[in-house]
């Protein structure tokens, strides 16, 4: 239970933790609130030489609004985003699935960059991050680039994040008006989701007029559930009518079994949560 | 899985020079002590310094000690439990910057210019907190290795509510958080206690609410 040793460095600026980061090529390990990455060093699941931590720049932490979207600093805290008023007018979604990451303790060191590059299949902020189609801003010693929701998530633990390459924010698209709900099925309170629902929908004159739902553990990275998506547009928000559309929640899924529930308790569950979620988003 | 990819299974290096800890402020110098065998074949990290307990401290100890280890192993301030060591238990909850953290998940590498607040900072044998008196009213434990956490969990949970930090069992996250017990437990639900004494730490922190003024 303790890590193999490692050098530590702190930089102040993306440029400096890039710099760092070339120079250590895949023997160094990035620091951001270190809540998955420091139980990973002391079971010895990685050992890198250098640890850089970007959790002394600030230039990577914040909420900001930038037109059409809100953008989120990768080292935002959990807590951070969960006080942010902007997040919760524009994206409250987010804010939703982030009220049931953990417990408060780890929801003050861990971030959102952290938790979306570590890509845990059963983290809480992937499904709604891809539900709300947000866009990755990815930087390396190259440049900037912007990496759709979609093209992000890759395997168990696999992102678009390259090697030398940092995640430096999220661009959430607003969703100002929308209903949300992140519907997360656990047995005790701050456990790792069996499965959860994020779903978000504009409800005009009594009719879900846009859909998007995000399934959280029911594969190797979050999945967007849009067979229900289309079906749920120009019902009305009855609990008939979403249940019918909610039905389709599994298709194309290819959820675990394990000591929690095996893969076709996992797809009913799906189906379930999704059914709750929608109806709550819709303020039925 | 991505973690344990290369460097899975690595051997602790055996080209590191020993190092020992350096300690120096607020009467906490150090010397070698039980904790420090474990942590010998290690690099070092820069001085950092903080304010533990309201004192300055600066101390050098290799970067992978934990906040955890650095007040029980080398400070001495055995207040703060282990438990699991890895985030999830809440034994180890102390508070930095007044928010509560887990000591085990910090390092102290990360704490330069941060305000450390442990239990032996809340309250004495001959003065206790407001907070503690309560538990101890209250029948707020049993063997008491969870105390300690609750209790700086409990007065970080306080702040929170004050600050109308939302929470995943209000009707609604846009809501003012509200005062209901299953509020107060939600907000608690990573302190476990083993012996079960969850009423009674509920009553204890509902009574020292009440008499502080109301925030609970
Ligand atoms: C007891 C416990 C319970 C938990 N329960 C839940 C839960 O219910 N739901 C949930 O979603 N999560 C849960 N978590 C995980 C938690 O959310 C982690 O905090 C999160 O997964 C990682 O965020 P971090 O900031 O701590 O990142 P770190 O642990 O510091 O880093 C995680 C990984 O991402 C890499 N990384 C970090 N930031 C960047 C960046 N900007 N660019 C490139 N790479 C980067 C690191 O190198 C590392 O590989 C739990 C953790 C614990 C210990
Ligand atoms: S010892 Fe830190 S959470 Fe259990
Ligand atoms: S009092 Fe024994 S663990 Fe809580």
């Amino acid at each position: 239970m303790i890590p193999a040793s490692f050098d530590y460095v702190a930089p102040t600026s993306v440029a400096d933790a890039l710099a760092a980061l070339a120079e250590a090529g895949d023997d160094a390990k990035v620091l951001a609130g270190g809540q998955s990455l420091l139980p990973i060093l002391r079971m010895r699941l990685n050992a890198p030489e250098k640890v850089i931590d970007l959790g002394r720049i600030e230039e990577l932490k914040g909420v900001s609004e930038d037109g059409d979207h809100v953008v989120i600093g990768a080292m935002t805290t959990y807590a951070d985003v969960l006080a942010s008023d902007l997040v919760r007018q524009h994206a409250g979604l987010l804010t939703d699935a982030i009220a049931e990451v953990a417990d408060p303790q780890i929801r003050h060191r861990g971030t959102v960059g952290g938790a979306l590059v570590h890509a845990d299949p059963a983290g809480d902020v992937g499904a709604p991050a891809l539900a709300l189609e947000t866009e990755f801003v990815i930087t390396g010693s190259g440049g900037e680039r912007t990496v759709a929701a979609a093209d992000f998530f890759q395997d168990l633990f696999e992102t678009a994040v390259g090697e030398g390459e940092l995640l430096t924010a999220i661009r959430v698209p607003k969703h100002t008006g929308w209903g949300h709900r992140y519907e997360k099925f656990v047995r005790v309170s701050h456990q790792w989701s069996i499965v959860a629902v994020a779903a978000t929908v504009r409800v005009d004159g009594g009719t879900i007029a846009e859909a998007r739902i995000g399934l959280t553990n029911m594969g190797s990275t979050p999945l967007r559930a849009t067979a229900v998506e289309q079906a749920l547009v120009g019902k009305a928000a009855t609990d008939e009518a979403v249940r019918e559309a909610c039905a389709a929640a599994a298709e194309g899924t290819n959820p675990p079994s394990d000591l929690n529930g095996d893969s076709d308790y996992r797809r009913h569950l799906a189906t379930v949560l999704a059914r709750r979620a929608v109806l709550a988003a819709a303020g039925a | 899985m991505r973690e344990a990819g290369k460097g899975a299974g690595a051997e602790p290096r055996e080209d590191d020079v020993p190092d020992l800890a350096t300690l120096s402020g607020a009467g906490l110098v150090s010397g070698l002590r039980k904790g420090d065998a474990v942590t010998v074949q290690s690099r070092t990290t820069p001085a950092v310094s903080f304010t533990l307990n309201g004192a300055p401290i600066e101390v050098a100890v290799e970067a992978g000690v934990s906040l955890l280890d650095l007040l029980r192993e080398r400070l001495d301030l055995t207040g703060t439990k282990k438990g699991c060591n890895q985030g999830a238990c809440g034994v180890c909850t102390v508070l930095v910057d007044g928010r509560r953290v887990l000591g085990c998940l910090t390092l102290v590498a990360q704490l330069d210019a941060r305000e450390v607040t442990t239990i032996e900072g809340v309250g004495t044998p001959e003065q206790p907190h407001d907070l503690q008196r309560a538990f101890i009213g209250a029948d707020g434990f049993q063997c008491g290795y969870c105390t300690s956490g609750q209790i700086c969990s409990a007065l970080g949970m306080l702040r929170e509510l004050a600050d109308g930090v939302p929470s995943a069992v209000a009707e609604h996250v846009a809501a003012q958080p509200g005062s209901s017990e299953l509020e107060m437990r939600e907000r608690m639900s990573g302190n476990l206690c083993r012996c079960g004494a969850y009423n009674g730490i509920v009553d204890a922190i509902a009574a020292y609410a009440d008499a502080a003024g109301g925030h609970r």
